[in-house]
C-alpha cells in the first residue's frame, strides 16, 4: 500500500531522515514512533507528496506520489498536526466547504460528524468547541471523504486520556471498515495499544520495528526487577541468578517496600535503544 | 471553477459573521446615504459626500479586507488544508478576489444612488477599475504576510496614503501634486467631472501604471512566497 525505499531528506544541510525504508500492507495501523524533532511529519509530508525528497524513491497504490492523480488523491486522508479549522463558521460549513470541494453529497457531512460524535455540536461555530471536540471536527473532515489511507500526525497530541481513547475507537473502527493507516505519535502507550506494526524513529533513522508486543518480548532479556527500598530509594536489578543475592540480603535486612519484576514497554526499549526518552521531549516542547 | 466557487461562497458566509471585516463594507455606503440625505450646506458641490466616500471606500475596504482574509487563512493553517483538498492558488485567489470585488461593486451600487442615472455606468466603470486595483495591492500584502499582525501593519500605512491622499489635496495643492501619482487621486479627478471629456493621457497612464505596479508586486510576492 505504501512502500518507502532509502528516503534522505535533509534541511539546509541539515539530515533530517537517513534512509527510511518502510513496508506498509493494506489494512493496518502503522505508528511512527519517535520524540518530537525525530523528523515524523517530514516523513508523513514526503509520502503524501507535500515535500520534496533529496533520494531514495516512495509509492503509494503502487504508484510514484508525484504520478497520483486527482482520483487517487481523493482516496487519501490527511490530517496534520498544524491544519486548521474555520473558527467563525458551524461545523457542517466547515465540513460542507471540503464536501463541495471534493463532489461529495451533503448528506455525508450528517454521518461523519454523528461518526465523530458532534451531531449535537453540528450547528456550533468551531471556535466553541473545546480542544478534543476540535480533532474530533479534523476527523470528521477526512472520515468524510472515505478515504483508503489516512495518514494522522500526532492525532491526539495534547488530548486529555477521555478523548485519546475515543479517537482511539474511531480509529479502530476506520481499521475495520478496510482503511490503512499511518499514524504518528510520541506515546507508546498509544501506538503499543493501537498499531499492528511500529517502527521507531530516532534521529532520522528506524531503531527497531514490528508488532508492539513482539518487539517487547525481543527485549525481554532486559527484563528488571525494581525495588522501592522502605529508605525511599528506588533500585533496579537486573532479572538474573546475578541479582539473586544482593535481593535476598535486602530481604533479610527487611529493607524491602515494594518488589515487582518490570516487562519491556515500548518505551523502555525506546530508552535502551537511544538513550532519550519519548515522552519527556514532548512535553519539553509544550513547557 | 468549482473551486472558485466554493471559495466564495465560503467567504460569504464567513463575512456574515465576521463584523470586522463586515464594517469595512457597509461602513461608507452607509455613511454615503445618512450624509447626503441628512446634511446640505449652501455652496457645498454637488454630491460632496458620494463623490469623496466612494473614493475613500475604494482606497480602503477591498485593499484591507483582500489582506485580512489571506492573512487569517493563513495565521490559523486553513489555508493549508485548502491546498492539500488540491483547491490551486490561483482558484483560491481568484476566489477571494472577485468575491471583494463584488462585495465593494454592491456597496458602490449603493452609494450610486444618489447619482442621475445617465452618469451611474461611468460611475460603476470607474469604481470598477478602482477596485480592481485595491483587490490586486491587498492580494500582494496578504501574500506577503504571514499573519495578520504583520498584514495590518503593512495594509494600514498603504490604505491611509490611497483614501486619504486624494481628500488631503482638496486642501493643499502641494499635497494635490503628490497625490496625482495614485490611482485614487487620477480617478477622483474622473469621478469629480463624472464624464471622460478633457482627460489627460497622462491620467490613464497613472492608472495603468498603478495597476502594472500592483501587479507585478502582486507575482513578485507569490513567486518569493507561494501561498505557504
Ligand atoms: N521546513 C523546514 N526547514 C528546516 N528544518 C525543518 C523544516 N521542517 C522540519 N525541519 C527540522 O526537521 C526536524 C524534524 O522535524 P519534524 O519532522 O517536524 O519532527 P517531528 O514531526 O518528529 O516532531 C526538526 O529538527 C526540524 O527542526
Ligand atoms: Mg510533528
Amino acid at each position: 500500500m505504501i512502500r518507502a525505499n532509502a528516503i534522505c531528506k535533509s534541511f539546509a544541510g541539515k539530515q533530517v531522515l537517513s534512509g527510511i525504508d518502510l513496508d506498509i500492507k493494506p489494512g493496518m495501523i502503522f505508528g511512527l514512533l519517535g520524540p518530537s524533532g525525530a523528523g515524523k511529519t517530514t516523513l508523513i509530508k514526503i509520502i503524501t507528496g507535500q515535500l520534496g525528497f533529496d533520494s531514495g524513491d516512495v509509492t503509494v497504490f503502487g504508484k510514484n506520489v508525484s504520478d497520483l492523480t486527482g482520483t487517487d488523491k481523493k482516496q487519501i486522508g490527511i490530517m496534520m498536526d498544524d491544519h486548521g479549522v474555520y473558527d467563525r463558521l458551524s461545523c457542517t460549513d466547515n465540513l460542507k466547504i471540503f464536501a463541495d470541494i471534493y463532489g461529495i453529497p451533503h448528506s455525508k457531512i450528517i454521518s461523519a460528524l454523528e461518526e465523530v460524535g458532534l451531531k449535537d455540536a453540528a450547528k456550533k461555530p468551531a471556535m466553541k468547541l473545546s480542544k478534543g471536540m476540535r480533532a474530533r471536527l479534523q476527523l470528521a473532515r477526512v472520515f468524510m471523504v472515505s478515504p483508503k489511507i489516512l495518514f494522522l500526525d500526532e492525532p491526539t497530541s495534547g488530548l486529555d486520556p477521555m478523548t485519546m481513547k475515543y479517537i482511539h475507537k474511531l480509529i479502530q473502527n476506520r481499521k475495520a471498515a478496510g482503511c490503512t493507516i499511518f499514524l504518528t505519535t510520541h506515546n507508546m502507550e498509544e501506538a503499543t495499544e493501537l498499531c499492528d506494526e511500529v517502527a521507531l524513529l530516532n534521529d532520522g533513522k528506524i531503531v527497531d520495528r514490528g508488532n508492539p508486543s513482539e518487539i517487547c518480548r525481543r527485549y525481554n532479556h532486559r527484563k528488571a526487577i525494581s525495588i522501592h527500598l522502605k529508605t525511599g530509594e528506588d533500585i533496579r536489578l537486573p532479572d538474573g541468578i546475578e541479582s539473586a543475592d544482593k535481593i535476598s540480603s535486602l530481604l533479610k535486612q527487611g529493607k524491602v517496600e515494594t518488589i515487582h519484576s518490570s516487562e519491556p514497554t515500548l518505551e523502555t526499549v525506546f530508552i535502551e535503544l537511544t538513550g532519550r526518552k519519548l515522552e519527556n521531549d514532548a512535553e519539553a516542547r509544550y513547557a | 471553477m468549482r473551486n472558485v466557487a466554493v471559495i466564495i461562497r465560503k467567504q460569504l458566509k464567513d463575512t456574515l459573521k465576521n463584523k470586522t471585516v463586515l464594517i469595512q463594507f457597509i461602513m461608507f455606503p452607509v455613511m454615503t446615504l445618512i450624509m447626503e440625505n441628512a446634511i446640505s450646506v449652501p455652496d457645498m458641490p454637488e454630491l460632496f459626500f458620494t463623490k469623496l466616500f466612494s473614493v475613500m471606500y475604494m482606497g480602503m475596504a477591498p485593499l484591507t479586507s483582500v489582506a485580512s482574509i489571506i492573512s487569517e487563512e493563513k495565521e490559523k493553517n486553513t489555508l493549508r488544508v485548502l491546498m492539500m483538498a488540491n483547491v490551486k492558488p490561483w482558484e483560491y485567489l481568484a476566489g477571494v478576489g472577485i468575491y471583494v470585488w463584488m462585495l465593494c461593486m454592491a456597496g458602490a451600487g449603493i452609494m450610486a444612488t444618489g447619482l442621475p442615472a445617465s452618469v451611474i455606468p461611468f460611475y460603476l466603470g470607474v469604481m470598477a477599475v478602482g477596485i480592481a486595483i485595491s483587490v490586486a495591492m491587498g492580494a500582494c500584502i496578504g501574500v506577503f504576510s504571514p499573519n495578520q499582525m504583520v498584514a495590518t501593519s503593512l495594509f494600514m500605512p498603504v490604505m491611509m496614503v490611497f483614501s486619504f491622499a486624494p481628500m488631503l489635496a482638496m486642501f493643499n495643492d502641494k499635497i494635490e501634486k503628490v497625490a496625482g501619482i495614485f490611482y485614487t487621486q487620477q480617478l477622483k479627478i474622473l469621478i469629480n467631472q463624472m464624464s471622460f471629456d478633457g482627460i489627460k493621457p497622462s491620467a490613464v497612464l497613472t492608472v495603468a501604471v498603478n495597476a502594472a505596479l500592483a501587479l507585478l508586486l502582486f507575482f513578485a510576492a507569490f513567486r518569493k512566497k507561494g501561498l505557504e
